[in-house]
């Protein structure tokens, strides 16, 4: 981007992408709002600001690579995408559509500007870690980003994963948990704790750094403070809200594969700003 | 016959062509010295990583490999990446379409000693229901070497089948092979034997025991399972009019699956199958495990005789 979008711009577009999740999950009938909105900041951090990437060139070699390991937010993602100019953005209202390019979970064949399929959760790391050596073979300085839920954290994988990022001294990797505190049976520490979580992180040779998932001003610098270190991987653990920016959906675990009703719909843009009729 | 092990031909063969192809990277699951990438991995360190005892790590970080423009040959045993690490190569490697390459040694009874836990003898079942996913199965060393170059040539993923233990030469090093082609191992007209790796020496010997028998036997070696080469199979199917399959694998979701499912298709024939009859094995010498389950040359030329009989029966 040529102008570096200030905070202010990028709580805007922020706000956009919360309205755009909205309709896309409603017109789609299905979907998963709750993650989506908690990952909003973070998402529009990396695709407004923080990586290097062309919407007029999507397979640029040397591009940053974002990997949504958390796949069933991808309507966060989708608006990202659209209203970065990587598809019109109109295209969000066929989310989930038969022959159309945004499958319900991220399809790097179908959809321009996904860097990794992804769905099946626990995955996106182990991948983040395959892109991050092969830019090191490349001799890259593409930087590797992978959104990780909080909930996939239970799956052995991303430990693997996490030990071979430390092992090969990754520094290109980025791992950012959108720590909501809740995944689809209930509370997290309900269901398979997790804590202590950035302990755990730390013994497994990570820089960790824990931020407010909503605070662009601390999401960029968590990025700049992770650039800084050089011989090992870093992980940004996020706290965050599900449904963030809809007060009933707010940390209510009902709303993580909820669509709204015409009455929920036009309350809920009311308070992201919009007087919505469908 | 002279033996090499499958695996061994792929080891020395991959460090040899290693500098023929600069994108290869070479990913171990800490058996390097088993499936012989150690000969590479020696040669090329900067080009190899060794993720230690896991493998859905290991396949999953191939796709993000591929995706860098590199090719990862991702090694293990077939029991691994067919099981282990199956939603792996299902979700990350063959829906997108990477171009990632599976090589498996210990496929098949003839790992022998080791027993169940190390045989892969349901791998090509599960593999061939993977949509993008080419499978190879070579018969032995020189056609390992052979299959080798054109497996990381074409641009896609594939499943490299290879052995453990020592399997006879079947192949003359000047005999060329095309990948999606069978090979016409013994012209034949009274019954076809259809094979695929360390069971193509055995139809072999089975051909001879049944030339005795004055019967005519073509073989055909199905090197590549998937996609198939149903014109070799049809024709099969049209000249000789009876069809024996055999693999070291689980007769269901195999090679006698494949060969069936086209002949059902196009000619309808007599088929037998030779392969494990829907159980596990066990540990014991590759061949009197062989012997055991009815997977033998003799099996196989009793089979032969079975499938001619049933065709004279149609007439």
């Amino acid at each position: 981007m040529e102008v570096e979008l200030q905070i202010a711009d990028l709580e805007q577009i922020a706000l956009q992408i919360r309205r755009d999740i909205l309709k896309m999950i409603y017109a789609a009938g299905t979907g998963h709002p709750g993650a989506s909105l908690s990952a909003v900041e973070i998402v529009t951090a990396l695709y407004f600001r923080e990586m290097r990437i062309d919407p007029a060139n999507p397979c640029m070699p040397e591009r940053d690579r974002f990997i949504l390991s958390k796949g069933h937010a991808c309507p966060v993602m989708y608006a990202a995408l659209a209203r970065r100019g990587y598809y019109p953005v109109d295209t969000i209202m066929t989310l989930r559509k038969i022959n159309c390019p945004l499958q319900g979970h991220p399809d790097m064949k179908k959809t321009c500007g996904v860097d990794m399929t992804a769905g099946s959760l626990g995955n996106g790391l182990s991948i983040g870690v395959g892109m991050a050596l092969g830019a090191r073979l490349n001799d890259w300085d593409s930087r590797i980003y992978v959104l990780m839920g909080d909930g996939e954290l239970q799956e052995g994988l991303i430990w693997e994963a996490a030990m071979s990022a430390a092992h090969f001294k990754l520094s290109n990797l980025v791992g950012i948990v959108d720590w909501n505190g809740l995944q689809l049976d209930g509370r997290i520490e309900d269901v398979m704790n997790l804590n202590p979580l950035s302990a755990k992180w730390q013994d497994f040779g990570w820089h960790v750094q824990e931020i407010d998932g909503h605070s662009l001003p601390q999401i960029l610098s968590a990025f700049e403070r992770a650039k800084e270190v050089t011989d090992r991987p870093s992980v940004i653990l996020a706290h965050t809200v599900k449904g963030k920016g809809v007060s009933f959906m707010e940390n209510q675990v009902d709303w993580h594969g909820k669509t709204p009703s015409f009455d929920e719909m036009k309350r809920a843009m009311l308070e992201l700003g919009e007087d919505w009729n469908g | 016959m002279a033996e090499v092990a499958t695996r061994i031909a792929y080891g020395l063969e991959l460090a040899r062509i290693g500098d023929s192809y600069p994108d290869i990277v070479v990913l171990d699951a800490d058996i390097s010295k088993s499936t012989n990438t150690f000969h590479f991995t020696k040669k090329f360190p900067q080009r190899s990583f060794n993720f230690g005892i896991a493998e859905q790590n290991m396949t999953a970080a191939a796709a993000g490999l591929a995706t860098m423009g590199k090719i990862p040959l991702v090694n293990t045993y077939a029991v691994f990446a067919s099981m282990r690490a199956c939603e792996q190569v299902r979700t990350f490697i063959c829906y997108p379409n990477l171009n990632v390459k599976i090589v498996v040694s210990h496929g098949g009874l003839a790992v022998g000693s080791d027993g169940p836990t190390h045989q892969g003898t349901e791998d090509l079942g599960v593999m061939r229901c993977m949509p993008n996913l080419t499978i190879v199965s070579p018969a032995d060393g020189p056609a390992t070497r052979k299959l080798l170059p054109q497996i990381i040539e074409h641009v896609g993923p594939v499943y490299f089948r290879l052995g453990r233990n020592p399997t006879p030469i079947v192949y003359d090093h000047s005999e060329e092979f095309t990948l999606g082609k069978a090979k016409l191992v013994r012209e034949g007209k009274d019954v076809t034997l259809v094979s695929t790796g360390i069971m193509v020496s055995e139809c072999l010997k089975a051909v001879e025991m049944l030339a005795q028998r004055s019967i005519s036997v073509r073989l055909i070696d199905i090197h590549t399972i998937k996609p198939i080469d149903r014109d070799a199979i049809v024709a099969a199917a049209e000249e000789t009019g009876a069809i024996v399959t055999a693999e070291d694998h689980n007769i269901i979701g195999g090679l006698g699956s494949a060969v069936t499912e086209v002949v059902c298709e196009t000619k309808p024939v007599p088929v037998e199958r030779i392969g494990l009859r829907d159980v596990f094995g066990e540990s014991g010498e590759p061949m009197a495990l062989f012997d055991k389950y009815s997977m033998s040359a003799r099996y196989i030329a009793e089979a032969a005789q079975r499938a001619i009989s049933r065709k004279e029966n149609l007439r």
